[in-house]
Formats: structure tokens, sequence, C-alpha cells
């Protein structure tokens, strides 16, 4: 039992790293961009709008990551 | 067209694979070539073997099981996972391609991993220790491209390609390694990670967008504008974060 609950542990931290890590804001950032994309895709031509919204989102979100690292003035 | 469009995505799909599993694969054999010069090499290969049978077997067993996920929901958390961890990818390629962070050094891994080698006590018979560091080195650094071939192989019903794929980078990296027989330091690791991340974004993108219901212009053919699209916004980052560096500097 205490093998399978060590196994399961393994397996969430190994996950939480992965996604998370120390990276929070890109994950956070994820989960609103494909939110404002699912809402953004509903309705007539709001595909047109996702589609450019979408990579414009994973590029701010890129840079905002980076600009954290940023030396500070 | 059609074959066009196909063969865009597999392009990518095989571009993504291969350069992520070199990276990986560089990274490992730093390691065992560290493990074989100095504890001897049976110990160090066993060690290899044990870790490329389980994740094959990962593979194996998760890449069928995933096929049976909707399309539309795989997709979509597909798409999220390349997202996150393409961003990941990049974000550290242009912290190092602005001097913002340290390259990666496999000279100096290489010293520190022979330093704390030979401070470990000498086996007798079986060598534990040689075998659980290559063990480790190759299943951690193979991990992650388990997840990109799972990833990008079952989203785009192409699991046996990208097994293919990841497998034959794993023998070209050894080979290669074999042949100049040490670790290879001259790799543009960098270059190659930032490759890997504006691929595992564009296809993250694409996924997600699919999973969401967005029918993308071109079909597959848009990848590889995304794939443009994400490249140039990727150097002007590492221009605007070079700029930041050089006026702190200055300043």
């Amino acid at each position: 039992m205490t093998q399978v609950l060590k196994l399961i542990k393994a397996f969430g931290r190994f996950w939480w790293d992965f996604l998370v890590g120390d990276t929070p804001e890109l994950f956070v950032s994820t989960l609103v961009i494909l939110a404002a994309t699912a809402l953004l895709s509903r309705g007539h031509h709001a595909g047109y709008a996702a589609e450019v919204i979408l990579p414009l989102l994973v590029v701010l979100s890129l840079l905002w990551s980076v600009r954290k690292s940023w030396p500070k003035r | 067209m059609i074959g066009a469009t196909v063969s865009s995505g597999i392009v990518v799909l095989v571009g993504a694979v291969f350069l992520a599993c070199a990276v990986e694969m560089v990274e490992a054999l730093t390691i065992v070539v560290a493990v074989g010069h100095t504890r001897g090499w049976r110990w160090a290969l066993e060690g290899v073997i044990v870790a490329l049978v389980v994740l094959g077997a990962l593979v194996g067993v998760f890449g069928p099981a995933l096929i049976h996920v909707p399309l539309s929901w795989l997709r979509l958390i597909v798409g999220g996972v390349l997202l996150i961890f393409g961003l990941q990818w990049l974000r550290k390629a242009v912290l190092r391609a602005s001097g913002l962070k340290a390259k990666h050094d496999e000279d100096a891994i290489y010293a520190e991993m022979v330093a704390e080698l030979h401070a470990a006590p000498q086996a007798t018979s079986r060598d534990q220790i040689a075998f659980m560091m290559a063990f480790k080195g190759v299943f951690l650094e193979g991990l992650e491209v388990v997840v990109t071939v799972l990833t990008l192989g079952t989203s785009a019903h192409r699991l046996g390609l990208a097994s293919a794929v990841a497998g034959g980078t794993v023998v070209l990296v050894a080979v290669v390694g074999a042949v100049v027989a040490k670790q290879l330091s001259s790799v543009p690791e960098n270059a190659m990670k930032t490759t890997v991340g504006v691929m595992l974004i564009s296809y993250g993108t694409f996924w997600a967008g699919e999973g969401l219901g967005i029918h993308w212009p071109g079909s597959d053919g848009f990848l590889a504008l995304l794939v443009v699209l994400y490249g140039v916004a990727t150097y002007g980052v590492v221009l605007l974060t070079r700029q930041a560096a050089r006026t702190k500097v200055a300043s």
C-alpha cells in the first residue's frame, strides 16, 4: 500500500514539475489562453478572431514570462 | 495539394520529435560517457538498456490507451500540454540566447560527474552506482521525449512514426557518441532547443485550436505558417531581451 502511495505521489510530482515547475505563470497563462479562445470561437465569424488571438496570446505569454527575468532598472 | 498539406504536418512532427530526442539524448550521453569512463562500460550500458526498455514500455502502454480518448478532448489536452512545455523550452532558450542564463555546458557537467563518480566507493562485484547513474540519466532525460512522442504521435495518429523517429535518434546519438568517444559538447543545443520550442507551441496552438472547434485556414498547411510566425516572434523576443540586458549593463 505504501509502495502504491509512493508511486502515486511520484507520478503527481512528475506532472507538477513538468507542467508548473518554476514557471507557474506559463501554466496559468495557457489556461487563460485556452479559456479566452474557447469563448471567442463561439458564434458567427468568431473563429476568425480566435485564429488571430490564440497565436497572439501565446507570443504575449512568452514575452511576459521572459520579461519577468529581465534585469530590474 | 493534399500531399503538400499532409507532408507539412509530418515534417513538423518528425522535426520536433527528432530535435527534442536529440537534445535530451545528448544530455544523457554526457552522463553515460562519464559513468562508462570512470566506472566501466558494462554497468553503464546495462543501465542504459534497462532505461530504454522502460521508456519503450511506457510508450507501448500509454500510447494505445490515449487513442481511446475522444479526439477533440485529446487534441485540446495535448495542445495545452504542448503549449506549456514548448513555452518553457522557449523561455529558457531565449534567456540563454540573451545571456541572462548560463548556457548548458556539457564539459562542466561531465567534469562534475567524473569527480563525483571517482569519489564514490568502488564496487567489488556489481557496480550499483554506475548502473543507477546511467539508468537515471537516460530515464529522466528520456521521460520528456516520451511525453513528446505520446502527445505528438497520438494526436496526429502517427504514434508509430513518432516512436520510430525517437528510436532512430537514440541510435544516431549513441553511434555519434561512440565514434567521437566523448560527450557531444559542440552540439548547438540552444539553437536546437529554440527550434523544438517553436515546433511544440506551433503544434500546441494548432491542436488546442482544433480541440476548441477552430478550423484553421489551409488545414495542416497552417502549421507551417505558425512555425514561421512563432520563429519570427521568438527572434523578436530575443532581441528585446538582449536590449534590456544591455541597457541594464550601460546604466
